[in-house]
């Protein structure tokens, strides 16, 4: 395995974890595409080794067709759940003006039960929105 | 290539497809019941050809032979989960064509209801780890679906959280499957055991904990269980209802497999700390809530950890209590959902503050929702009786004492829960709004009605058969204790 590849899934993975943390949905979104990306170059560079397409006929060493259709299979699932994810970015953007992941309200209401204040926390909380 | 296997993955997911053309609702009803009934029926023949056989029943697809292929494996395990969700997925939609309100109007919701059977199936029926994956992704698509289907704002927010956490537990599953297919060249799980053994404990080790922690995020152990009761009670009870019997299921049964296939005897203490925080935090969930799918929905969280702590012990004895544990459990969740959605239809909410005195207007309700909650607490004669006393017995004779003593409290603390269900829903004054036709609730739903009692004769039927359930579920364990088994099976033949 190459350093190139090394260096692509770090990056990936390690943009992929950071833009998963954020409460905006359409990042959460980026997220999954960089991490699911990151992934699927790993099953890549790490399950095979390059030789001559696996076709029929070839000579010499053919590389592992094996991979090749897990990825294949894992990269439309992939665009399944982006797009899903995008729809919902739509529906939430739609309904509220934005596309905050929010709170669950009935949660809140037995945290300020038992604490006596009610809390608004997490709602207000905006940053950026990369809309 | 053997038809009887595939059919319950194949017909759901073809009818889907016909059902997206097909936009009248007579139809779509007519055929999504068809095509469950169709799979249930290949199912029951499967379990007749499993015990006949006296083992598996492998299908290898396009009939390539075994290390090529992608096998579906039929055990007693498999064969028996299968068919008891299609009894609950049935049953389920008979009371969704009867509620006929909300999502069933939309004409996505039979499509994605059978994308679901039909993924419950292969997730059951998958012999390698890349199919289970493809398996979790239609279940889980076809219920990012079901749960948004309605696209209110309540709805769209916990339906995001659901759909944020069950996409990052694909992408660790996809990552685990990715790197053991590095490390080991195969994703099939005949093979998988061996090359598995040959690797430098630290790699089992971090391989083991990557799928424990996919599969404990699907199925909803501590500390991996909040998503569960945020998302679940926005959802209308015909999808929370298979949801709660079906889906957190799918991910023991898989941690099921892991552990004992895969890497047996691996992750004892872990397991077992986890079940015990399982039960208590999920039961200390619900007995805080004052809302009758709130507390249900917690309620699965604290199940959960009873069917870990048999994964957890490992013995066969514990292996068959936890398999019987499943079966028992996914119609009584199932049903006790289906009773809160009686109640919703017809008063609204399910809230103890805005519902009350039901047993007065309805004492059939009530006893439909007392034989799954009794059963649920583990009181005799019911199943749940059975299958606690068989952990209880697995835990003695693997000297777990700390742990039985957490499950016994655990089932008290359900029964305090249940009890609180029953004053809060079923006991106290009837609203003076409500009309004096509307006294007889089950009178006014009858489909729905005949839905809840089929799913409740079910869970009686899980206790009168209950002697046979556990020894078939004692086969099935001896099947899945020693890997050899397995892997003769489907490399053998």
């Amino acid at each position: 395995m190459s350093v190139a590849y090394l260096v692509i899934i770090a990056v990936l993975f390690a943009t992929g974890s950071y833009m998963l943390m954020h409460r905006s949905l359409t990042r959460i979104t980026l997220g999954v595409v960089m991490l699911s990306n990151g992934i699927n170059v790993l099953i890549v560079a790490t399950s095979s080794r390059p030789g001559e397409p696996p076709i029929v006929g070839a000579d010499g060493a053919i590389t592992d067709p094996v991979p090749q259709a897990l990825v294949l299979t894992a990269i439309v699932i992939g665009f399944a759940i982006v797009a899903f994810m995008l729809a919902l970015v739509w529906r939430s953007w739609t309904l509220s003006g934005d596309d905050q992941v929010e709170d669950d309200v009935e949660d809140r209401r037995l945290a300020s039960e038992s604490t006596g204040n009610f809390k608004k926390s997490g709602s207000t909380h905006h940053e950026d929105v990369a809309t | 290539m053997n038809a009887v296997v595939v059919a319950p993955i194949l017909v759901p997911i073809l009818t889907a497809a016909v059902l997206l053309m097909v936009r009248s609702r007579t139809a779509q009803r007519i055929l999504s019941f068809g095509a469950i009934a169709i799979s249930l029926a290949s199912a029951l023949t499967l379990v007749r050809e499993v015990i006949i056989r006296d083992g598996a029943v492998v299908s290898r697809l396009g009939n390539w032979p075994g290390d090529v292929a992608i096998t579906l494996v039929a055990d007693r395990l498999a064969v028996a989960m299968v068919v008891i969700s299609l009894v609950v997925l049935a049953a389920v939609l008979v009371f969704a064509i009867g509620q006929g309100s909300g999502d069933e109007r939309s004409p996505f919701y039979y499509p994605a209801y059978l994308i679901l059977a039909g993924g419950v199936s292969q997730a059951f029926l998958a012999g390698d780890l890349f199919n289970l994956f493809v398996a979790f992704e239609l279940l889980l698509m076809a219920s990012y679906v079901l749960l948004t289907l309605e696209g209110t704002r309540e709805q769209i927010r916990s339906g995001t959280t659901y759909v944020v956490l069950n996409v990052v537990e694909s992408l660790l599953l996809l990552f685990a499957v990715g790197l053991i297919f590095a490390a080991t060249g195969t994703v099939n799980m005949a093979e998988l055991p061996a090359r598995l053994a040959e690797l430098p404990d630290g790699v089992q080790l971090g391989l083991n904990l990557l799928l424990l922690v996919a599969f404990g995020i699907k199925a909803a152990v501590f500390p991996l269980f909040f998503w569960l009761p945020d998302s679940y009670p926005t959802s209308p009870s015909s999808v929370t209802a298979v949801f709660a019997g079906l889906l957190t299921k799918v991910g023991v049964y898989a941690m099921l497999r892991t552990e004992t296939l895969l890497f047996p005897g691996g992750q004892m203490t872990l397991l077992i700390v986890v079940s015990g925080l399982t039960m208590i935090i999920g039961l200390l969930g619900a007995i805080s809530h004052s809302h009758m799918k709130r507390i249900l929905s917690f309620h699965i969280v604290s199940q959960i950890g009873y069917m870990v702590m048999g994964i957890a012990i490992a013995t066969e004895l514990a292996i068959a209590a936890t398999i019987f544990y499943l079966i028992h459990q996914i119609p009584v969740k199932a049903s006790l959902f289906l009773v809160e959605g009686i109640v919703e239809h017809e008063t609204g909410s399910s809230s103890f503050d805005k519902v009350g005195g039901l047993v007065r207007r309805s004492g059939t309700l009530a006893f439909l929702f007392l034989v799954p909650a009794l059963s649920l607490a583990g009181l005799p004669p019911f199943s749940g009786f059975l299958a606690k006393l068989s952990l209880v017995q697995a835990g003695f004779t693997a000297q777990q004492y700390v742990i039985i003593s957490v499950a016994l409290f655990g089932s008290l603390l359900t029964l305090i829960s249940m009890i609180k269900i029953w004053t809060g829903v079923f006991w106290g004054e009837v609203e003076p709004a409500v009309p004096v036709e509307r006294v007889g609730v089950l009178r006014h739903h009858r489909t729905m009605a005949a839905a809840t009692w089929a799913l409740v004769g079910v869970t009686i039927g899980v206790s009168v058969f209950g002697g046979w359930l556990f020894d078939f579920s004692m086969d099935a364990a001896r099947d899945i204790v020693d890997p050899m088994i397995y892997v003769r099976a489907v490399m053998g033949s």
